[in-house]
């Protein structure tokens, strides 16, 4: 395969979207004055930065990339992920939970659990999520140069070297206030460079009444194919997608996971930072047409013989990440490669920003300041924010030479976010839900349910037991089983949570006011226009996910 | 929150500009192949999206910079 030639205009766009990232962390650094404007950018974000910040925290190369990926294996069925795989849990959050989230004294995901049950807790999920968050960083930086060697034909290390150096630069003078600013330029540099491929694609393919006519019908259909797992590509039946998917792994990712939640954070007030997610399910939604879209016309083309489509083998398999890339390859004329190139790497930078501005929060906030050193002032915890950034890039890059040293490591993400993620949200949501959830019942629960959750994946893998053994109806796949076991987790942490606090000590009521339901304290103002209210613009989404539902069932 | 906050530029402000850039350099390079034809085949090339591409970036990055140009809170 050749590489993608850059013309001097592409390197110029590449260059001025790398030289606005470093400015940005220079130039903001004389906002940074506080810990709250470093770690939650000052917490004055309205609700449309927070909400792009949101969406472009998710929008990771990985994701991205992937997606597309699975557009061109299973066609239009991967919308699932971007439908009831996100909606229901993002506007869950935006609506019922963010209101105990965001509070003054709550700056993390492991600080509400140490608001409403206790220290240990905290640091429980602490640990575990900056393990994950180091992992995922190392990953992605991987997959970064990966794509860079494959399609640009750049040096590894120098990709891996200075893709971190830009991010760690930037991160460590400013903190989430450049991550959030840098987070919405990318968000646009994405969309500037991806929206095109689906529209060339359509064009390309005859338009779109012609376009995907030729598909069969597995590969255009949400629902339809699902009664029975072996109706589709991706062997999954309904159940598995609507508890499986639906629950178990995205309340999971989208309801606990800090490093999206810390974009809503930033928000200037509680209305605002309900209204974050909301706002980002509107992009979700809209994402998930240009990238499984993108994904579709690869597929479309491949199956035409006359178009001279072909995706890339990798171990004589065919690989279908390669399908964004190779698209660009095909449409874009010199600029736009820049602008594609520039889009990509945008999408790593995110991710991997993301993943940092989450991680030295939850280090400083939740483990040094919580265990290590309690009495401290607010410009030693921004430096200790500032260390930990950069001790957290150099992790990643050790993990991305891990990765390298051992590919299949990036098949793991999705089944170590769920031994943390999924037993994470069962005891958060039951601790919002019901005050006498114990402060030892949720620790055991966390604690037992990650490790039910990694041993059900060991014995998987080592093939113990068949993934139809965790499944209900005995047949499941893979991905399936994946979906089944953070719902096993996440039922699992609940059931032992639940029967350890009826044995246990509870928090005194008057200590939960504001982080349990019934207990809570009126945050928002009642006589806000309906065009302004959180429920309103989550019921239009609501529809939009009911009707697409129905149309593309 | 400092003074310094609130006097500065909304964040759209430089997103339209770094928008405004890009586009002008895309803009350019659809001009310039229009006249040095490219060594390599690109499908549909015959659309020019590189020009109209860059016109949206321009016209979109000039909207947002005009409207965000007041310094505001972030």
């Amino acid at each position: 395969m050749h590489t993608i030639s850059m013309t001097v205009f592409d390197w110029a766009i590449l260059m001025v979207y790398l030289g606005f990232v470093v400015w940005v962390g220079f130039f903001l650094k004389k906002f940074t004055k506080t810990d709250d404007d470093y770690f939650l950018a000052g917490r004055r974000n309205s609700a449309f930065v927070a909400g792009i910040a949101f969406m472009s925290a998710n929008m990771g190369a990985l994701e991205v990339v992937g997606y597309a990926g699975q557009g061109a294996e299973y066609g239009l069925f991967a919308m699932h992920f971007y439908l009831i795989g996100a909606i229901p849990a993002i506007l869950f959050l935006g609506i019922f939970m963010m209101p105990f989230y965001y509070s003054g004294r709550i700056k993390s995901t492991p600080g509400y659990l140490k608001e409403r049950y206790d220290e240990k807790t905290r640091v429980l999920n602490a640990v575990s999520f900056s393990i994950m968050t180091v992992l995922s960083s190392g990953i992605s930086l991987y997959a970064l140069a990966l794509v860079l060697k494959t399609f640009l034909g750049w040096n590894w290390d120098l990709s891996i070297w200075l893709s971190a150096g830009f991010v760690a630069l930037y991160i460590t003078l400013s903190g989430l206030l450049s991550a959030i600013f840098t987070e919405v330029i990318q968000f646009f540099l994405i969309w500037g460079g991806i929206l095109l491929l689906p529209i060339l694609g359509i064009v390309d393919l005859g338009g779109p009444t012609k376009a995907f006519e030729n598909l069969p019908h597995v590969y255009t259909s949400l629902w339809s194919i699902t009664s029975s797992a072996s109706d589709n590509p991706m062997k999954l039946g309904w159940p598995a997608l609507i508890f499986g998917l639906g629950f178990g792994i995205s309340f999971g990712y989208w309801t606990t996971d800090f490093l999206i939640i810390q974009r809503a954070f930033s928000a200037k007030d509680v209305r605002s930072a309900r209204m974050a997610p909301i706002i980002s399910s509107y992009f979700k939604i809209l994402l998930g047409f240009v990238v499984v879209g993108s994904g579709m016309v690869g597929l479309a083309l491949m199956r035409n013989p006359h178009s001279g489509f072909e995706l890339l083998h990798t171990g004589g398999k065919i690989n279908y990440d390669s399908v964004i890339p190779l698209l660009m390859m095909r449409y874009f004329p010199p600029g736009l490669i820049g602008v594609g190139v520039t889009a990509l790497v945008a999408m790593f930078m995110a991710g991997q920003a993301g993943n940092m501005s989450a991680f030295n929060t939850v280090w400083t906030y939740d483990i040094y300041h919580a265990v290590i050193n309690k009495k401290t002032s607010q410009a030693h915890l921004i430096w200790v924010g500032r260390v930990a950034t950069v001790a957290g890039i150099l992790l990643s890059i050790i993990g991305a030479y891990w990765a390298k040293s051992m590919p299949t490591i990036i098949d793991y993400l999705q089944a170590i976010a769920s031994w943390i993620l999924a037993p994470a949200v069962a005891v958060i949501l039951l601790g919002m839900l019901i005050k006498w959830i114990s402060p030892d019942g949720a620790f055991w629960g966390m604690l037992i349910g990650t490790l039910v959750s990694f041993a059900m994946f060991m014995a998987l893998q080592l093939g113990w037991i068949t993934p139809g053994a965790i499944a209900p109806g005995g047949e499941a796949s893979a991905m399936a089983a994946n979906f089944w076991r953070a719902l096993w987790a996440w039922l699992i942490s609940s059931g032992i949570a639940v029967g350890v606090s009826f044995f246990t000590e509870k928090r005194p009521e008057a200590e939960l006011v504001g982080l349990v339901r019934g207990l809570s304290k009126k945050m928002e103002s009642s006589d806000v226009p309906l065009h302004k209210k959180p429920i309103f613009w989550a019921s239009i989404t609501l529809i939009i996910f009911v009707v697409l539902n129905i149309v593309l069932w | 929150m400092s003074e310094d906050v609130l006097q500065m530029k909304p964040i759209w402000y430089f997103v339209g500009l770094i928008l405004i850039i890009i586009g002008v350099i895309v803009l350019l390079a659809g001009l310039y192949y229009l006249f040095e034809p490219i060594n390599f085949h690109i499908e549909l090339s015959g659309l020019h999206t590189s020009i109209w591409w860059g016109v949206v970036l321009i016209i979109g990055g000039c909207l947002l910079s005009f409207l965000n140009r007041k310094p505001r809170d972030l």
